[in-house]
């Protein structure tokens, strides 16, 4: 029955890229959602995971640096540390000013990210992109149904262990004096809390987890090229934490499933309305439609569909 | 290297100059960065070159070009109608978005808020005019020098001359003007600014119309030197911030300067580097001054 087997293709693809949507989302939320720091430059955060683990794991080149052939796995632990520095050093340079400051400054990495990827040819393949990215389970590749399973319950299986990583660190006192720090910073430093500290700590972790999704998202595809990484994307994974509920790392996964099928649903219809020559015209309609439901998310339903839960302590039934 | 860096680097100066006017007095004002100003510039841009195709229709002297400017009465007309559409723009978006959210309390999702609507009115605009450039007029302009090793075409400089204008007569209406000092007194301190009396709704009002309309006119000078497209306005996003915040928040002067240092810098980095660095300038002056005077030249808090 080979539509079948295209169809467990396509849907274990499609979950695939919402479980990658959900870990980018998963570090928003930690940086926003829990810690209340604005974010404007996730789609840069991506693409330096993208990158690094591009060049430690792609085969010897003379295209591009790198080229290191490491395995997947180091590829990933690689994008986790470096867009966990580059947030550290964002944190480090504006979470002492004012919150806008932040936001504009991490706006300006993601340009500048773009403007690397596209112009340092020797470093990121300029806007040829890097190709041949080793995939996990390659060996399958020749079964599309098989292959697509296997990547998906992987990256299943990572969303899973982040979730619970990142839940029982919510309960944690860390992440109570990450909220109370959100909520009243004043109060938190009176206890001696230093605000700045803990907000560098969840910013960087929450890049180095944005960085993650990036690295997965180049390992399942194989390739990558600067387009991948526009500010849409940050756009899109700011949507589906606002629309999930951020503070919930639940409603960031939820948030990530409706708004990547919203996404996906608005491009199929969008596809059948416009003929061929209009289809990049007829793009920019799903941008405004992710962009009013955004909007109108935040203006009548801040909270989100399942908003942030009351979490005092593991210990408590808060 | 070659003094002609100068020349560009103060008529893109200008350009960004007329928008971080806005940045900066809704920031200081309305207390948010907001993320959808580019796209008053856009829509600006636009706007005129609807209105001056539609004059273009109605009197087809108004394209010929004036003088030695390579357009005609038509565009400037447009250009003056399109300030006061785009400024109800950014009033309504103020309406339908922005004043709802303000009443909530919550600043940061303000500018979450600008975030999104930047995007949905981008795409809109690419929906509409597709992602091909536009143009005011075809024609090719001969640069003229106007001291040894630099030239400048006539619209250049008449935008320069425009550009002092509108920034003095903005400069005039915050310091001698009632509303100016409502204004500046809102900026201030706004609860005891209420407690004057001062109509705080009407003070956002005009704040939103100046900052809509200066933007359309960086549009339009943007549309003329360079080209109309989509994506103006949001690449402009980055030198705005930045030199509204290296002028110091608040301050229109600084404003000016600072885009004026974010215009000469680029132009600069065009000649010595090369034109694909150029948009990294912006990000790399906004840290050096966030490291080193986050309050900027000018600025009083931050």
């Amino acid at each position: 029955m080979p539509d079948l087997l295209g169809l467990v293709a396509y849907g274990s693809f499609f979950l695939a890229i919402i479980g990658i949507n959900a870990i980018g989302c998963l570090g928003l939320n930690l940086q926003w959602g829990q810690t209340g720091l604005f974010n404007v430059g996730i789609a840069g955060f991506i693409a330096i995971g993208a990158y690094t683990s591009a060049l430690l794991t792609t085969p010897a080149t003379t295209d591009h640096i790198g080229g290191l052939h490491l395995p997947i796995l180091i590829g990933w632990l690689g994008a986790m540390i470096t867009s966990g520095l580059a947030s550290f050093l964002v944190g480090a340079a504006t979470l002492r000013l004012r919150s806008d400051y932040l936001a504009i400054t991490t706006f300006g990495v993601a340009v500048t990210v773009h403007l690397v990827t596209l112009n340092a040819q020797s470093l990121t393949g300029g806007s040829f992109g890097i190709a041949f990215i080793p995939r996990p389970f390659e060996t399958y590749a020749s079964q599309p149904a098989v292959f697509g399973l296997a990547n998906l319950a992987l990256i299943v299986a990572v969303v899973v262990v982040l979730y619970v990583g990142l839940e029982r660190l919510v309960r944690s006192p860390w992440g109570r004096v990450l909220r109370a720090i959100r909520e009243e910073e004043r109060a938190a430093a009176s206890l001696g809390k230093s605000a700045t500290r803990y907000r560098l700590q969840a910013f960087a972790l929450g890049g180095a987890i944005m960085g993650l999704s990036g690295a997965i998202h180049a390992s399942f595809i194989g390739f990558i090229a600067p387009d991948n990484y526009l500010s849409s994307v940050t756009f899109q994974i700011w949507t589906m934490l606002i629309v999930g509920g951020s503070g919930n790392n639940l409603g960031a996964i939820l948030g990530a499933a409706l708004i990547w099928t919203t996404w996906s649903a608005t491009g199929f219809f969008t596809g059948m309305v416009f003929p061929p020559e209009q289809q990049a015209r007829a793009a920019a309609l799903q941008i405004v439609a992710i962009g009013l439901i955004l909007s109108g998310t935040i203006v009548i339903r801040p909270r989100g569909l399942l908003g942030e839960r009351t979490t005092v302590s593991r210990h408590l039934n808060g | 290297m070659n003094p002609q860096f100068i020349a560009d680097g103060l008529v893109a100066g200008a350009m960004i100059g007329l928008g971080a006017i806005g940045v900066t007095l809704t920031y200081s004002i309305l207390r948010f960065s907001n993320f959808a100003h580019g796209e008053f510039i856009s829509w600006g841009a636009y706007a005129t070159l609807l209105t001056a195709g539609l004059i273009g229709y109605l009197a087809p002297s108004s394209n010929e070009g004036y003088g030695p400017f390579s357009v005609g009465w038509g565009v400037l007309v447009a250009g003056l109608i399109a300030m006061v559409l785009t400024g109800l723009l950014a009033v309504l978006l103020d309406r339908l978005l922005f004043r709802r959210l303000r009443r909530k309390g919550a600043s940061i999702t303000v500018v979450m808020a600008s975030f999104g609507a930047s995007m949905a009115l981008r795409a809109l605009l690419e929906f509409l005019f597709t992602s091909s450039p536009r143009y005011f007029s075809r024609d090719l302009q001969i640069a003229v020098p106007v001291v040894p090793g630099i030239r400048v075409t006539p619209d250049q400089m008449a935008l320069l001359g425009m550009t002092v204008t509108l920034a003095l007569a903005v400069h005039l209406i915050l310091t001698q003007t009632h509303m100016g000092r409502s204004m500046r007194a809102v900026s201030e301190n706004p609860a005891l600014a209420r407690v004057l009396g001062i109509d705080i709704d009407h003070v956002i009002h005009i704040t939103w119309l100046l900052g809509g309309a200066l933007a359309c006119a960086s549009g339009v000078m943007l549309g003329l030197v360079v080209q109309i497209r989509p994506y103006m306005g949001f690449d402009m996003l980055l030198p705005l911030f930045a030199s509204a915040i290296l002028g110091g928040i608040g301050s229109v002067p600084g404003a000016i300067i600072g885009a004026l240092v974010v215009g000469v810098s680029e132009a600069a980095t065009v000649q010595l580097i090369g034109a694909e660095w150029r948009a990294a300038v912006a990000f790399l002056l906004l840290i050096a001054v966030l490291l080193i005077r986050p309050s900027g030249l000018f600025g009083k808090r931050v």
